[in-house]
């Protein structure tokens, strides 16, 4: 073996050696972080973190409002953006498939699923807050839904483009108009598809806190009137992560790991749903 | 005959109805895409007129932030967000690039999927959560550990010294950079897989047929041939690091300063509103910080657009992805 071979074989075993080791960095890092917040979230969970309210500083309390203005916000958010994203990727997949509007649409939808999540919360804070006059849950709740919005309609189009044209070309030859084909034939034939579509988008909504910082405010109160300011779980770890008081930083770790334990099931599910439909078909963020 | 007629034309012309409201429905929501891109950019540049009018392009390059005597700049704002963004792909490049090139050439089959998955939860993790554990776990270890050795070691060394000055706070921009770096990783690491998995089998070979070792065919072959992809993946997670705000407004100090030193307290964009805009008093306050907001709003669409731009073109091959 020649000198120069053996150097750029060592070189070789160098290099793949490195990237080894970068895998184990990143592998690492994951492990060490999702280990921190299991140890320290599990401290703060306890009956009274789910059935009490936010606390005063150095009392006792829980998170009780906080999870559910996140349910009632997450849940709108979702209600609002699913029909109409689901209806825009129907659009995209479908009756847009030769429209030189499409490409354009898609590309703004892509441009909007990497856009900065706090830009949309001064949009809404812009239109919905100054116009109320006054921080809401339903302007939260609006500020999610437009977060969720991008990431149906791209998940919508693709999983509409899986459903084989030999369906939609059966469903025609019966006399189907398009409208028929699609809800009757296409859409429970893309249904886990579809379902993916709306799971990704509760993963990707329920952890954003930046939107909701000053659209959904905070409450330390229990609040169910969506015209006003609602607890919700992010503002408050932001909030209480930010604070000097140990009983609030607790409570924040407790509802970190409360929240990131909902997401990453979720995006398990999102994958295996994902994976159900599409045979392999890869459906991750 | 007629009998039988009138129900089914009846039947049809409801059926033609339907289509023609369920069409229009379908086309209004993909118009709202359009409409939303729109209403952000309007409503930004409305809300942020008031202090573009006050200021001038001398918004851009003025330092001073104060909402006391009400006079705002947004230099310390976007040398913030340009600093953290460019320690964030300094650090995450190379490792995204390693684990990349590991789960498509040495990594055993049986471990590519489990891993690519692990790294993909980077992605799901919120980053609020990035934003706690970099503030109690990560800065103390910084400020205790490795930012003393920065100051000592690099501090003295001529202009790369001036990076390192100052006393170890734990949180400013280094740290946020390093918790940006995490935070894209599984971003640019999920293109770069797919984009070098695309590479022809055939040239790889052929490569290897005139004896070129296994990293010469990463770097001089699969590389080169996935450029464009590479690329554009690298200025997604940029658009990512630009815009993400839970993460760094925990760890970056929020003190509108621009100093030479990385281990300083700084701000970044989104930093900004994040942690002011709530409590903002007065028109020009909060019209300064919308003008931030629009400001970040061009840059990463800038960013952003360009990076789909060139991952168009892959997916053209019907290689479409969601990251």
């Amino acid at each position: 073996m020649t000198p120069v071979l053996r150097r750029r074989r060592w070189f070789s075993t160098v290099a793949l050696g490195i990237s080894m080791l970068a895998t184990a960095l990143g592998l690492a890092v994951l492990a060490w972080i999702l280990g921190t917040l299991i140890f320290e979230g599990f401290k703060g969970w306890s009956w009274t973190t789910f059935t009490e309210m936010t606390p005063a500083p150095l009392s006792e309390g829980g998170l009780l409002n906080a999870i559910f203005g996140s349910f009632v916000m997450t849940g709108i958010g979702i209600g609002l953006g699913a029909p109409i994203g689901m209806l825009a990727g129907t659009y995209l997949a479908e009756y847009g498939r030769r429209s030189k509007l499409t490409p354009v649409i898609r590309f703004i939808n892509d441009v909007l699923l990497s856009a900065p999540s706090i830009v949309v919360g001064l949009f809404v804070y812009e239109i919905v807050v100054t116009r109320m006059g006054t921080y809401s849950a339903i302007a939260g709740a609006l500020a999610l839904s437009i977060i969720a919005l991008p990431v149906i309609v791209r998940t919508t189009e693709d999983m509409l483009r899986l459903v084989p044209v030999s369906l939609r070309e059966g469903s025609a030859a019966l006399g189907a108009q398009p409208w028929r084909t699609i809800t009757s034939v296409i859409y429970p034939a893309a249904r886990s598809g579809l379902v993916t579509s709306v799971l990704l988008a509760v993963a990707r909504i329920s952890g954003e806190t930046a939107p909701l910082l000053f659209t959904a405010l905070n409450n330390q109160f229990w609040n169910s009137d969506l015209t006003r300011p609602m607890a919700n779980l992010p503002t408050v770890i932001y909030n209480y992560a930010g604070s000097p008081y140990e009983n609030w930083q607790v409570l924040a770790w407790a509802g970190a790991l409360m929240i990131t334990l909902f997401v990453l099931v979720l995006s398990i599910l999102a994958r295996s749903t994902a994976a159900l439909f599409g045979g392999g078909q890869r459906g991750g963020h | 005959m007629a009998a039988i007629a009138r129900p089914i034309h009846a039947r049809l012309k409801r059926e033609a109805g339907a289509e023609s409201v369920f069409r229009w429905a379908t086309f209004c929501s993909a118009m709202l895409v359009l409409a939303l891109l729109a209403g952000v950019m309007i409503s930004l540049i409305w809300g942020s007129w008031p202090a573009l009018k006050t200021f001038g392009f001398d918004f851009l390059t003025t330092e001073v932030w104060n909402p006391v005597t009400e006079k705002f700049g947004a230099l310390a704002p976007i040398y913030g967000t340009v600093v953290t963004s460019i320690i964030a792909m300094l650090i995450a490049i190379p490792i995204a690039f390693g684990i990349a090139v590991f789960l498509t050439e040495t990594c055993p089959r049986w471990l590519r999927t489990p891993i690519g998955i692990a790294i993909e939860l980077l992605a799901a993790i919120p980053s609020i959560v990035f934003g706690i554990w970099g503030l109690f776990i990560l800065a103390p270890i910084l400020q205790q550990h490795v930012q003393p050795w920065l100051i000592e070691h690099l501090g003295p060394w001529p202009i790369i010294g001036a990076l390192f000055q100052g006393a170890p706070y734990g949180i400013g921009l280094l740290t946020a950079g390093i918790v940006l770096a995490i935070m894209v990783l599984p971003f640019i690491t999920a293109v770069m897989r797919e984009v070098f998995l695309v590479t022809p089998t055939a040239i790889k070979e052929a490569a290897y047929g005139v004896g070129a070792t296994q990293w010469e065919v990463v770097w001089d072959v699969v590389l080169p041939w996935s450029r464009t992809g590479v690329i554009g993946g690298i200025m997604l997670g940029l658009g990512r690091a630009l815009g993400e705000t839970m993460a760094v407004t925990f760890v970056v100090g929020n003190a509108h300063r621009i100093n030479s030193s990385l281990i300083a307290p700084g701000t970044t964009i989104a930093a900004s509103i994040a942690n002011e805009f709530a409590e903002a008093v007065g028109s020009l306050y909060t019209s300064s910080l919308m003008a931030l907001g629009l400001i970040l709003f061009v840059i990463t669409f800038i960013v952003i657009a360009c990076a789909r731009l060139l991952l168009l073109r892959l997916e053209a091959g019907g290689n479409r992805r969601q990251v």
